[in-house]
């Protein structure tokens, strides 16, 4: 641990600013809290509002694991990973049962969370409405009044557009049946997981100076069309590492020939049962 | 019959400018009033004030909902001005881009406002907004087609199709046929004289152009400098107008 750093890098008092908003956006599920939003030693975009979350969050006896993509071992989940071993010397791991705080980019962990670990966000866009109305004052008025006719607007696109709901991460989501939400670019296949799961969820967005919460078990609805129901997207293939399939798969080109193979985003799960078959 | 709409002694000024000064005037269902006047005769501004658009400085706006309670406008939520705005009435704007969303297709105009009123059936949708197409003449074949694609008057009738849609029982258009040319004009008066017909609606029409007051409306208001100045039936009005001002605007139609 680097000596010169307060404890997980932010001084005593922003954090506790951080866990005041935080505290609001678990009693208002799905609410965006404005916070006070600092400068982060990363640019904007690598997810300075999701470090800042899990900085207010850090005790000495947590476990940390970052994924970007599903994966422990990308650019983005190595730096902030180290990053926080460093200010604050907590045990990192890259086995999701293991953590206590999982910060992730645009996946859910495919093991189940518990009620004992946080899922921490990075947020690029918390207004799920800005697409289509690029007023902020607007915007919270709609909040505000639960008007949200707007957003199938864009569903409707979708379907007239491509004959089906094409919008296949950052899919908009009712939480706790009030505020629409966005649970961050994570794909579509992941929004079940949010659905009254065990796990806290909190998202930060750092540019937009923005905190949102979905605490445990909340109610967490996916919008769609009476006649055009929300659906998860299939693979016809299977992990070739481990042949799961059930899990979201990436598609990987291989060599210069255009061969491609579909394994696991979720690297923790992938080692993992390729562990119990080997065993 | 009782009216629709009630306005009292409506004033509104911008600072020291007078926007417009003690207008009163009654909308009985199914009609359409026509406000006639010269360029910042504050026509527009009471049209806005009227639809709660803007905050009046003094007198009263009241309106009949369909349950036959009377609302009076300046005592109302936001929440609430935004329901009635989406469940009975509509608004027409002179520029067709100010009344559409622009970066989403025909048929997702025309729907939008029947999602804000919670219909979640995209088939439904998209059925209504082709019927609607159809009823203002558009191509329903162009439903998928941004708006910016379309002509000007292929958008302000795509607006008006936008708004009626929902079928309100009052609606509120600011000079919907300036800007277009004479024969497109024609068309979208038309279509607006029978559309007005078939929905029973009642309007509010904002116009600077006599000759629609003549084929539209049955009453007509003449403003000037913010104040009504004349009122009474659109015939009476242009063919034995008392007013000066309305006499010099009667005279200065061109007539060929």
């Amino acid at each position: 641990m680097t000596p010169h750093y307060n404890f997980a890098f932010l001084d005593e008092d922003t954090k506790r600013m951080l866990r005041r908003a935080l505290l609001k956006a678990v009693a208002i599920p799905g609410y965006q809290v404005p916070f006070g939003s600092r400068e982060m030693p990363l640019p904007y975009g690598w997810g300075t509002g999701g470090i800042q979350v899990t900085a207010a969050l850090l005790g000495p006896d947590d476990v940390l694991k970052v994924i970007d993509q599903g994966a422990d071992d990308t650019t983005n989940a190595v730096n902030i990973r180290r990053f926080f071993s460093r200010v604050a010397g907590v045990a990192t791991t890259e086995h999701t049962a293991d953590a206590t705080l999982i910060q992730t980019r645009h996946r859910i962990p495919e093991t189940s969370l518990r009620e004992d670990q946080i899922l921490v966000f990075q947020v690029p866009e918390p207004e799920p409405l800005r697409t289509l109305e690029a007023r902020e004052a607007e915007t919270r008025t709609l909040h505000a009044l639960a008007d949200y006719g707007l957003m199938h607007v864009k569903l409707y696109e979708d379907i007239a557009q491509y004959g089906h709901i094409a919008t296949s991460y950052d899919y908009p989501v009712l939480v706790d049946g009030r505020f629409l939400t966005s649970p961050s670019p994570i794909p579509k296949f992941d929004n079940p997981k949010l659905d009254r799961s065990p796990a806290l969820m909190l998202f930060g967005a750092g540019r937009e100076k923005r905190l949102y919460a979905i605490p445990p078990y909340t109610r967490v609805e996916s919008l769609a069309f009476d006649d055009h129901p929300f659906e998860l997207q299939r693979w016809e293939q299977q992990c070739e590492l481990c042949g799961s399939g059930e899990s979201y798969l990436d598609e990987v080109v291989v060599d210069d020939r255009g061969t491609r193979m579909f394994v696991c985003s979720d690297t923790d799960y992938c080692h993992g049962r390729r562990a119990e078959a080997a065993a | 019959m009782s009216a629709l709409l009630q306005v009292r002694q409506l004033s509104l000024h911008y600072g020291q400018r007078v926007g417009c000064e003690d207008v009163s005037f009654d909308l009985h269902p199914g009609e359409l009033l026509c406000i006639v006047g010269e360029s910042g005769s504050g026509k527009s501004t009471l049209l806005n004030a009227v639809a709660a658009q803007l905050t009046p400085a003094a007198g009263s706006v009241r309106y009949r909902q369909r349950n036959g309670e009377w609302l009076e406008l300046a005592a109302l939520s936001e929440a609430d001005r935004r329901r009635l705005a989406r469940e009975e009435w509509g608004f027409v704007t002179q520029n067709p881009r100010d009344g559409l969303r622009l970066n989403v297709s025909a048929g997702a105009n025309v729907a939008e406002r029947l999602m804000a009123l919670g219909m979640r059936h995209y088939s439904q949708l998209r059925q209504l907004a082709s019927h609607w197409l159809e009823r203002v003449e558009i191509d329903p074949s162009r439903i998928d087609d941004a708006p910016t694609s379309f002509s000007g008057g292929m958008q302000q009738r795509l607006q008006i199709a936008r708004t009626l849609v929902t079928q309100p029982r009052l609606v509120f258009m600011d000079e919907p046929t300036a800007g277009l040319d004479v024969s497109v004009q024609a068309r979208i008066l038309d279509l607006l004289r029978r559309l007005v017909n078939e929905l029973g609606l009642a309007a509010v029409m904002v116009t600077h152009d006599l000759a629609v007051a003549r084929l539209l409306a049955a009453r007509t208001m003449v403003m000037q400098r913010g104040r009504v100045v004349e009122t009474g039936l659109t015939d009476q009005i242009l063919d034995d107008p008392q007013h000066p001002y309305t006499q010099l605007l009667v005279s200065s139609v061109l007539t060929t």
